[in-house]
């Protein structure tokens, strides 16, 4: 015999822990899965070439880069934007370490970066293309001549604004040239220069695409022309997709390493906000 | 013979500007012992950063000498330590307390295990043993700039100075990090140089004040401290003696105010 069944008392905190998280992910979710049942039900009302269905996308994405053309053209795209990205990062950060604290060699250069900062990056490609030749060096220093930009002045500006205490601070202890580096300049400059490398992801993306449009063969942004100069409607849309999916797991690993690198900026930043 | 631990010899600084020079200090001498504690008083403006940033060999005075142990001052001496008004733009809020204490530690040739006793030993003093893996920012006032002292305990320096370190804490914490100061001094018998622009501050804590005149600076009057060196917040500053020195600093901050006190002939 069980007397106290109606007695047990539920757990009402973890149920309430669930329904937080349904909740945000129902958010989350709600709207994508939305747009795409709408597009869904349209395409089918109304058919319409250039604009296929979500499900006849999905099948042309499976199709098209599952297989041979991940290695052949989705690999080599992958690794010549991880190639930009960290040169990029790289070059930004060490000039921009020189720049900002050689007060002579940055009133040389900014008049100079400001004007290079506002060509359009692809226009260079056709004059790397000449110079280089249509190899992977090309469309590597493409990215990177376009990419580089917001690190480079990022840290300039963030390596500027280090605060005169803290500089006193580290002189008065007599710190070496290394040490205030590393443990000084560099880390009160980083919240400066994850901003700069935000952005350089994205543009950096951008160019990989536009590089491989012109005097290519392979890659991302080669196939997707492709597909669309022979009308093969729904491969050049799964290409897109694809596209959308990098740029995204990007955000996620730049979310992940900025909330390890700022996790002492965002505390303080909570701390004055609370 | 007391032994001579910092001398101030002619100390003259002039800021040049664009509208015409300012002369900050005009003519500073004094001489500070090993194991005093000397505080330094004057009106605002009176240029006691100044006059802090030169002995600390970050500012280059435009004519006279300092000489700490005999070795003349020209950058920041490795035996020397400072603690700054500002203790949110002196602690670094990427490291933690003991990261920020460990800092200046570095370069100094120490054991692992030597460096953390040190690192140790300086945050029981400051009473912040439980705290060394909190970061600044997560602390009150008082107790970043009990971090900051923790700092320049565990650096070991011959003459720790501090620039009015406690201007921006409030009454009841600067009391108590009054005592934390004396207590190092008597304790440990650090040499210590405390500018403050608080006069009772100065009398209560140090054992000599110096008091300057308005800028250009120079010494209107070097005064001991004869009370007794225990000293209590409230039975010190309750003695008669207590009320007479800091009335006659009083007074002389006042006539300094006034310009009236004359520039002695070098």
């Amino acid at each position: 015999m069980t007397l106290y069944t109606s007695t047990v008392v539920t757990p009402r905190r973890r149920s309430r822990v669930w329904a937080k998280f349904g909740e945000s992910t129902a958010f989350a979710l709600g709207l994508p899965i939305l747009l795409l049942v709408i597009w869904g039900v349209w395409a089918t009302l109304a058919p319409e070439k250039f604009f296929p269905s979500p499900i006849e996308i999905a099948q042309a994405f499976v199709q098209t880069w599952i297989g041979p053309a991940f290695v052949s053209d989705v690999l080599p795209s992958l690794a010549r934007l991880a190639v930009g990205i960290i040169l990029s990062i790289v070059i930004g950060i060490g000039a921009g370490l020189v720049i900002g604290l050689t007060r002579w060699l940055r009133e040389l250069l900014e008049p100079v970066f400001e004007f290079f900062r506002a060509v359009p990056p692809p226009v260079l490609i056709p004059i790397v293309a000449a110079l280089l030749g249509s190899n992977d060096v090309m469309k590597v220093v493409v990215i990177v001549a376009g990419a580089v930009w917001p690190v480079l002045l990022n840290t300039i500006e963030g390596v500027r604004a280090t605060d005169s205490v803290m500089t006193e601070t580290a002189r008065s202890f007599a710190l070496t040239r290394g040490e205030r580096l590393r443990h000084l300049v560099l880390p009160s400059a980083s919240p400066r220069i994850m901003a700069g490398v935000r952005q350089c992801l994205s543009i950096a993306l951008i160019l990989m695409v536009i590089s491989e449009m012109f005097y290519s063969s392979a890659g991302l942004g080669f196939r997707i022309v492709y597909f669309q100069r022979n009308y093969l409607i729904a491969d050049m849309w799964s290409g897109i997709v694809l596209l959308g999916l990098i740029g995204i797991l990007l955000a996620v690993i730049f979310g992940f390493v900025e909330r390890r690198v700022l996790r002492w900026y965002h505390g303080i930043k909570e701390v004055e906000h609370a | 013979m007391p032994d001579t631990l910092l001398t101030v010899e002619h100390l003259r600084k002039v800021y040049e500007a664009s509208t015409g020079d300012v002369e900050a200090i005009g003519d500073i001498s004094f001489t500070m012992a090993a194991g005093e504690l000397v505080c330094i008083v004057g009106p605002s403006g009176c240029g006691k950063t100044t006059l802090l940033k030169c002995i600390a060999g970050l500012l280059r005075p435009t004519s006279g000498s300092i000489e700490l142990r005999g070795h003349a001052v020209t950058g920041p001496p490795p035996n020397m330590a400072l603690v700054f008004q500002e203790y949110g733009r002196s602690l670094y809020p990427w490291l933690t307390v003991r990261g920020n204490v460990e800092l200046p530690l570095k370069h100094k040739k120490l054991s692992r295990d030597e460096r953390d006793r040190l690192i140790d030993d300086a945050l029981t003093a400051v009473g912040l043993d439980h705290a060394g893996k909190a970061y600044p920012w997560q602390l009150s006032g008082g107790m970043q700039q009990r971090v900051a002292i923790a700092r320049a305990v565990a650096y070991q320096p011959e003459v720790l100075i501090m620039d009015e370190p406690f201007a921006a804490v409030d009454a009841q914490t600067r009391a108590d990090l009054e005592d934390l100061v004396r207590a190092l001094h008597r304790d440990r018998g650090m040499s210590i140089l405390f500018v403050t622009h608080d006069i009772d501050e100065s009398v209560y804590l140090g054992e000599r004040v110096i008091v300057l005149s308005k800028s250009p600076t120079w010494v209107q009057e070097d005064l001991t401290i004869d009370l007794a060196p225990e000293r209590d917040q409230i039975t010190t500053r309750a003695q008669p003696r207590f009320t007479e020195l800091r009335t006659h600093v009083y007074e002389q901050i006042q006539r300094a105010k006034r310009g009236e006190a004359l520039r002695p002939t070098a």
